[in-house]
């Protein structure tokens, strides 16, 4: 890894985490309208996997895509403003938090509905090969969109026409309130590329140089035209599915042994031993970013609303 | 009478019939305690029942709305959950194409005695995707009865007639009442599918509406009668079947239509309701029928934005008095 890649994955790590827990403070005074689900935990699966990426790559997300956002390039302000309601945001106020898309850096959307996404990925793949262009597309998904009939159907066309695409499934363990193992029998979701005959790796989702490697492998097999991988992610959501709700199906024992594996902590500790980061550049990254959310705040704070008109706009082009 | 939330009266319905009949099943996600569902739906049920009549699904909306057809054609009384509405797009083909046609293909053999319920509704900040109100698309199908309760005490009483029902009931709750409080009988009871409600008598308008638009039209009444305007509300219930005489009966006697629908207006329960009239009571009309319904786009995120898109108050009293020459 290059030294200048390690410090953009501390960089958007600690982003993210600080954005959402910003995003969690906001919420809970009323500041924001609607719903957000906070991606606290994550960090390691979207910035590990998007460290490969570059702006033209594409990528799908889910209703947890703030962390996703951030990771392929978002800008703090604007996906701050969206989360306000603002004309200024990503989305111009239409979106939200479930929804936040930026096109020009190939973030197909974040997505309300489960595996949603997933077969949107495919056929940005598809448009890939076809055009030539040597793309990538990651379909980011929880562990719940494996368990719809998208993502089988999406698997299976991407394996059969070997498109440059990676399912990169952050099993967090938890679909809302149900835990993965009483809603499938085999609880490492990978296995299943053994049907598809593609390849199916299982990563340390909290251990972000590991994410990194595999996804690298993964999407540089993509390049090359030998289709999809299943990449699991196994992690955990520190907060629950969605702010406000009741925290009433996850023990104190796992929660903790989970927190002790956190993603920011092991990202310092394994980079500063590979020589990729140290204190200083820590401190340096912690506080420019300290800076732009600060900036993003402001900024969304003072766009102004879009005019109730406005609502008519973008429906056709 | 004690007051009970609308949410509650959802579960207090659904323990009832399980207790009353062992064949009730439910299935959705996260039904059991503690969590009982989204919105508290099924809370308190798992505790007194156990947990062998109440599953927990994986987010397979097309499989497990399926398998719960599957269960009702050989023995058993479903009742399945969607979180949302909105999801119900994945299920389509169990539900328009398998459940609908089901009964009458097969010549009648069998009895589908199955009933889907699913949060519906915007005013939320919720967007597009949470947003829906999509019973005008099940009106349209054959086969398919769609229910929608306005308050609290409707709901416990439509929501037991639809488990008791040997049909396909869909029955669509409305985010924004789950929390409405009012006086809900303890006992069992049922309230008749199929039949419409006057929720305010009144002699110069009639107002149509069901779901969280009854709450907006009786809103709008209240403001309207201070200025000397009775409105009749009809709450329709049931938007498929539509109870035709009740509709009729009002217009015969208040001479004017106005109908407020949450949901878009091209191909909707409220432009039949206007299609009803303008065909089966012409003669009563002192003036045209009016429609208020969504704006024609997705539900945006922006409250400035939805708030615009939507129905409002404002926008019924302002109507009613056009409609009345008050302005």
């Amino acid at each position: 890894m290059e030294k200048s890649i390690a410090q953009q994955i501390y960089k958007k790590m600690y982003a993210i985490r600080v954005f959402e827990e910003k995003v969690e403070v906001l919420f809970a005074k009323g500041e924001l309208p609607g719903f957000v689900h906070l991606y606290i935990g994550q960090e390691a699966c979207a910035v590990g996997v998007c460290a490969n990426l570059s702006p033209e790559d594409y990528i799908t997300s889910t209703h947890r895509g703030h962390g996703h956002c951030i990771a392929k390039g978002g800008r703090l302000d604007r996906m701050m403003a969206e989360l306000f309601a603002k004309k200024t945001g990503y989305n111009h106020g239409k979106g939200g938090s479930m929804h936040l898309a930026a096109s020009e850096i190939g973030i197909l959307g974040a997505n309300g509905v489960t595996a949603g996404g997933v077969p949107v990925a495919v056929g940005a793949a598809l448009s890939s090969k076809i055009q030539n262009q040597g793309r990538v597309a990651v379909a980011f998904m929880g562990d719940g969109s494996t368990n719809q009939g998208t993502f089988h159907e999406s698997v299976n066309l991407a394996a059969a026409f070997k498109l440059p695409v990676v399912f990169a499934v952050e099993n967090n363990q938890f679909g809302v309130g149900t835990r993965f193992c009483t809603i499938s029998n085999e609880p490492d979701i990978a296995k299943r590329a053994a049907g598809y005959n593609i390849p199916g790796v299982i990563v340390d989702g909290m251990d972000v140089v590991a994410v990194y490697q595999e996804a690298k492998k993964a999407i540089e097999y993509a390049k090359a035209g030998n289709g999809p991988t299943i990449l699991e992610m196994k992690t955990w959501r520190y907060r629950m599915h969605f702010q406000g709700e009741p925290a009433t199906y996850r023990n104190d024992i796992e929660e903790t042994e989970w927190i002790k594996k956190d993603p920011l902590e092991i990202a310092k500790t394994k980079l500063k031993s590979m020589g990729l980061l140290d204190n200083a550049m820590i401190v340096d990254i912690e506080e420019s970013v300290q800076k732009k959310l600060d900036e993003a705040v402001e900024f969304a704070r003072n766009s102004p609303d879009p005019m109730p008109e406005d609502a008519l706009t973008d429906l056709f082009a | 009478m004690r007051k009970i939330s609308y949410s509650e009266a959802i579960a207090e319905a659904q323990l009832q019939e399980m207790q009353r009949d062992e064949k009730v099943i439910l299935m959705g996600l996260v039904q059991k305690d503690p969590y009982g569902s989204a919105f508290g739906q099924t809370k308190g049920i798992s505790s007194v029942i156990g947990e062998d009549r109440i599953f927990d699904m994986p987010i397979s909306e097309q499989g497990y709305v399926g398998a719960a057809l599957g269960a009702a054609i050989t023995g058993m009384r479903p009742v399945v959950e969607l979180q949302f509405q909105d999801f119900i797009t994945i299920a389509m083909d169990q539900i328009v194409q398998q459940a609908a046609n089901m009964r009458y293909m097969f010549g009648g053999q069998i009895k589908i005695p199955l009933v889907l319920r699913a949060p519906t509704g915007a005013y939320l900040a919720a967007a597009a995707q949470h947003s829906h109100m999509l019973e005008s698309w099940f009106a349209h199908i054959p086969g398919l009865k769609v229910v929608l309760p306005s308050d609290a005490a409707d709901a416990k009483g439509l929501l037991a007639s639809a488990i008791r029902e040997d049909n396909f009931v869909l029955y669509f709750e409305h985010k924004k009442l789950y929390d409405k409080k009012m006086d809900v009988p303890k006992e069992p009871y049922t309230i008749p599918i199929g039949k419409a409600a006057i929720k305010r008598v009144g002699k110069d308008i009639t107002i149509v509406a069901w779901s969280f638009m009854v709450s907006k039209a009786i809103e709008a009444s209240q403001i309207l009668e201070k200025q000397g305007i009775s409105c009749e509300v009809i709450d329709l219930r049931t938007v498929s079947p539509l109870d035709e005489e009740a509709i009729l009966k009002s217009v015969a006697k208040t001479n004017r239509l106005l109908v407020v629908q949450e949901g878009y207006w091209n191909s909707s329960v409220a432009t039949s309701v206007s299609a009803l009239v303008a065909e089966k009571g012409f003669d009563y009309l002192d003036a045209p029928i009016t429609l208020i319904t969504a704006k024609e786009v997705p539900i945006p995120f922006a409250p400035v934005l939805e708030n615009y898109v939507l129905p409002q108050t404002n926008n019924i009293v302002e109507t009613a008095q056009k409609i009345l020459n008050k302005i």
